[in-house]
């Protein structure tokens, strides 16, 4: 009977000294994105690169689509083809990253530029119409002036769509009919699509 | 002998068994009640930040991009949250003398993170990705509400298993076009089955139940 009940207190002392190991799952020993460390001095367990290290696949050896420069000053062409779907990625990008200042036309006066941040020059400009698209890559790596760099928000691909994306807003700002194929001019005329009809007979009014 | 109970106890002790019934399904009823409580969930309560950081006026009122600031959302799991150099950028030029952000300049002088406070935490036996979510057309809004409108970021939704479970058995009911998942003012259209199911066929949206999706 005696060695029964031993046994039995046994059983009981190692299974709740099971249950105080617990891991709590809710919070495993693994860090998280952004979680604090204990470990390191300055409390991130994000860390950075040790210096010297280079990642599988950024050599970056090719300078000229990492700085928009090569051997005989800024670069003029996109390191990769022009396509639609650049321009469009271009398009959005710029509207996230750069419509808070230069606004979406490009003409610096942006929602942040009107609560006192300091007025870029429009992008229209003679002098930066005829600059190479490397020198807006340059502009966005490395900043300008006032203007932050955008390369850790920006990456590489990025950057050189909005520069493509850049050029094409200076030249619809610049257009002519000659621009237009003759065979697309009839549209010109055309009422733009989803403007209400109201809108153009108005603007037009004794016509 | 003399009866000890009166009658009426007859009755007493029917009312107690089914009362007791009774009760014990009204307190299995106000459990799950308060598991599914803002109490417990902390949806709805508003977190303390070190800087009073405000989305309704950063997101709404300026209009800045979500992207601008959570960078990652687009690409991993993490949707990121912006480093002091992102704040910065604009805050080198405004408000540089407010003490409202001298927690942000002290950050950036002394290279120290900011603390902020976390808001939604899953727990880790839990794998969420936003990436997915993003590519698949569910909108920030779907899931985090109006952030747009929040001085101080709170939790819009419970965040519990039957949440996730609802929307991945039927996708349809929530998902929109991939152009609108950063829109916070999207509101679904009258016959949204029709679009969620037209969707689900182009961004090849499964239901993605089977418990391997989540706990792995
Ligand atoms: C926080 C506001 C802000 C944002 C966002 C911003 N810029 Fe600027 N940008 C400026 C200011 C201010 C200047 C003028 C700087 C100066 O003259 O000191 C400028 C100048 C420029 C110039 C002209 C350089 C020259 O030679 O005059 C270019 C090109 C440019 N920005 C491109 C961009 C692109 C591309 C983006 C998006 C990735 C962007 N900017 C985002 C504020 C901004
Ligand atoms: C100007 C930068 C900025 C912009 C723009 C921005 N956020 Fe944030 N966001 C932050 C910061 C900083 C935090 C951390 C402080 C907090 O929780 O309020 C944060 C926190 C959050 C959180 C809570 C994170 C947690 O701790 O769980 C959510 C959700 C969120 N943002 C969603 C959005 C959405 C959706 C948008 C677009 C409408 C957006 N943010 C735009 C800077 C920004
Ligand atoms: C794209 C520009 C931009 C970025 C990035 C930005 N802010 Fe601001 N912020 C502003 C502007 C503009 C104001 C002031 C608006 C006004 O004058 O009404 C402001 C105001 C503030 C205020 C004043 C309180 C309030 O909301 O009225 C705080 C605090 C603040 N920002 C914190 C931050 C933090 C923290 C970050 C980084 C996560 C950040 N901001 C990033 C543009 C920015
Ligand atoms: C399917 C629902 C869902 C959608 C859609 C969604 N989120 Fe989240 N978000 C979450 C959950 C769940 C967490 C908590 C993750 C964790 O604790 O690991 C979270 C966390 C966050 C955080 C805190 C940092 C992090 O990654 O843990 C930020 C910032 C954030 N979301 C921003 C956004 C933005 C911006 C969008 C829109 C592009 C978005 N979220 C879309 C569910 C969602
Ligand atoms: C509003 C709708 C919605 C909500 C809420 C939601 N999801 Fe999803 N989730 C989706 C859709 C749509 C997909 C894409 C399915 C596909 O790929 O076919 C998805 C996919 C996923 C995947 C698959 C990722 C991969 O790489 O395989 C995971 C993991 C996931 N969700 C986790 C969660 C968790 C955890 C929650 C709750 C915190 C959650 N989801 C809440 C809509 C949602
Ligand atoms: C769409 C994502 C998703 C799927 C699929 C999923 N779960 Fe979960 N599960 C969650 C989330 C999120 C939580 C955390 C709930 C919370 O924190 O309240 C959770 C929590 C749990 C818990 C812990 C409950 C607790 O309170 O500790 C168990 C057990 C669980 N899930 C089992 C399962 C099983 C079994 C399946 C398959 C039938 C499954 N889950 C499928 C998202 C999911």
């Amino acid at each position: 009977m005696r060695a029964v009940l031993v046994r039995v207190a046994l059983v009981g002392v190692v299974t709740l000294a099971g249950g105080g190991c617990r891991r709590d799952m809710q919070d495993a020993p693994r860090y998280d994105p952004y979680e604090v460390s204990t470990f390191f001095k300055d409390g991130r367990a994000s860390r950075h690169l040790v210096a010297g290290t280079v990642a599988r696949g950024q050599l970056h050896e090719d300078a000229a689509i990492y700085t928009g420069k090569s051997a005989d000053g800024f670069v003029s062409a996109l390191p990769f083809p022009l396509t639609h779907a650049v321009l469009d990625r271009g398009h959005e990008r710029y509207d996230i990253y750069c419509s808070p200042c230069h606004d979406r036309v490009g003409t610096g006066a942006g929602m942040i530029v009107q609560r006192g941040y300091k007025p870029p020059p429009s992008l229209h400009e003679e002098r930066l119409r005829k600059l190479p698209l490397g020198y807006f890559f340059d502009v966005m790596t490395n900043g300008f002036g006032v203007m932050p760099g955008y390369a850790p928000q920006v990456p590489e691909d990025d950057r050189w769509a909005i520069a493509a994306y850049i050029r094409a807003l200076q030249r619809s700002q610049h257009a002519s009919v000659d621009d237009v194929p003759p065979a697309d001019r009839g549209a010109l005329d055309a009422p733009a699509p989803g403007a209400p009809s109201g809108v153009k007979e108005a603007g037009h009014g004794a016509s | 002998m003399p009866q000890v109970f009166h009658r009426s106890t007859n009755t007493f002790s029917r009312v107690s068994i089914f009362g007791a019934l009774f009760f014990i399904a009204a307190a299995t009823y106000g459990l799950a009640l308060i598991n599914r409580s803002a109490y417990v969930t902390q949806a709805g309560v508003a977190r303390a930040q070190p800087i009073q950081f405000s989305h309704r006026h950063h997101a709404g009122e300026l209009g800045i991009d979500c992207r601008y600031c959570h960078t990652s959302v687009e690409r991993t799991a993490s949707a990121g949250v912006p480093p002091t150099q992102t704040c910065m950028n604009c805050h080198a030029q405004i408000w540089v003398d407010s003490p409202v952000l001298e927690p942000v300049r002290a950050s950036y002088r002394t290279d120290t993170s900011i603390r902020w406070t976390r808001v939604h935490d899953l727990p880790d036996y839990v794998y969420f990705d936003h990436s997915i979510h993003v590519q698949k057309g569910v909108g920030c809004a779907t899931c985090h509400g109006r952030v747009d409108q929040m001085n101080l970021t709170w939790q819009e939704s419970s965040l519990q298993m039957e949440w996730c479970l609802d929307c991945h058995r039927n996708p349809e009911r929530y998902v929109r076009p991939r152009a609108e998942v950063f829109d916070m003012a999207w509101e679904p259209p009258a016959n949204q089955l029709d679009l969620g199911r037209e969707l689900m066929r182009t961004y090849k949206i499964q239901r993605l139940t089977d418990c391997y999706t989540c706990h792995r």
